[in-house]
């Protein structure tokens, strides 16, 4: 599903990355905990976080992450979107909570990102 | 003719490290990454350099007073060491178990502290040495090999 889609579905915003907007997204990978999305994320997916601070920025950067949506209404800040413009990474949110908007991206089609893969 | 054997090629690069300090943090890593993708490592390696590189970092940030991550690439490998001066890991064995975390209570509110670096970093590499003095600090060497696909 395309970025700009997705974000359409669950009622979001972008706050940065609007070029991505066709940007395919196929997997979510949604984690509070950074040490965990370093081992289980995988490229190319959304990182769903309700998680605000730079370094979920740098993560994203790591992992070559298609895209960070924030949840419940969560804003980046300043450094967060000065670094995310930057490295071309969409940071976007959605009001809804985890729960939901993992409902309903899991009911429009996507994927869990595969946390046995190995290298 | 005299056939000269290419001379190896290899770029060695320091980065200075401060404690504690996370708006810089990262960006060691970050170079690193964009180094290996200038040179022209596939993707798989890249990243696995990318994750042990910034979970290097975020140690020495987290529990250090400062450090150097030091890389050297060739074209058959990719080297980082990460040294540091602080407390130091008083028991290896248990700091290398998944879910162990010493990390102070404000550095576990930014999302670290689960306890998975060190066991993520080894999980990266093909290579991985872990040596730590008490009151002195730590050093920690990381190799990922270039295998040719």
């Amino acid at each position: 599903m395309q970025l700009g889609e997705l974000t359409n579905i669950l009622n979001g915003k972008f706050y940065c990355g609007e070029d991505k907007i066709d940007f395919e997204i196929s997997h979510i990978c949604a984690c509070d905990l950074l040490s965990e999305i370093l081992v289980y994320s995988q490229a190319h997916a959304l990182l769903l976080t309700g998680l605000v601070n730079l370094q979920v920025i740098r993560t994203a950067e790591m992992l070559d992450m298609g895209a960070v949506m924030f949840v419940r209404g969560k804003k980046p800040t300043e450094e967060m979107l000065t670094l995310a413009r930057s490295k071309g990474i969409p940071l976007l949110s959605t009001p809804n909570t985890m729960f939901l908007t993992c409902g309903i991206l899991f009911q429009s089609g996507l994927q869990d990102i595969n946390p046995g893969k190995d290298w | 003719m005299q056939n000269d054997r290419p001379k190896s090629k290899k770029i060695a690069i320091d980065y200075f490290i401060k404690g504690m300090d996370f708006l810089a943090a990262g960006e060691a890593s970050s170079k690193i990454k964009h180094t290996l993708q200038l040179i022209g490592f596939r993707p798989e390696i890249i990243r696995r350099a990318a994750i042990a590189a910034y979970e290097s970092e975020m140690n020495m940030v987290i529990h250090s007073t400062r450090g150097m991550l030091k890389t050297v690439i060739t074209p058959d490998r990719i080297e980082l060491i990460a040294e540091d001066e602080g407390p130091g890991i008083p028991d290896i064995e248990l700091a290398m178990m998944e879910g162990y975390s010493t990390a102070p209570d404000h550095v576990r509110e930014m999302g670290f502290g689960a306890g998975m670096g060190l066991p993520n970093i080894k999980k990266c590499a093909d290579e991985f040495t872990l040596e730590s003095q008490v009151g002195r600090g730590t050093t920690l060497k990381v190799i990922i090999n270039n295998r040719k696909e």
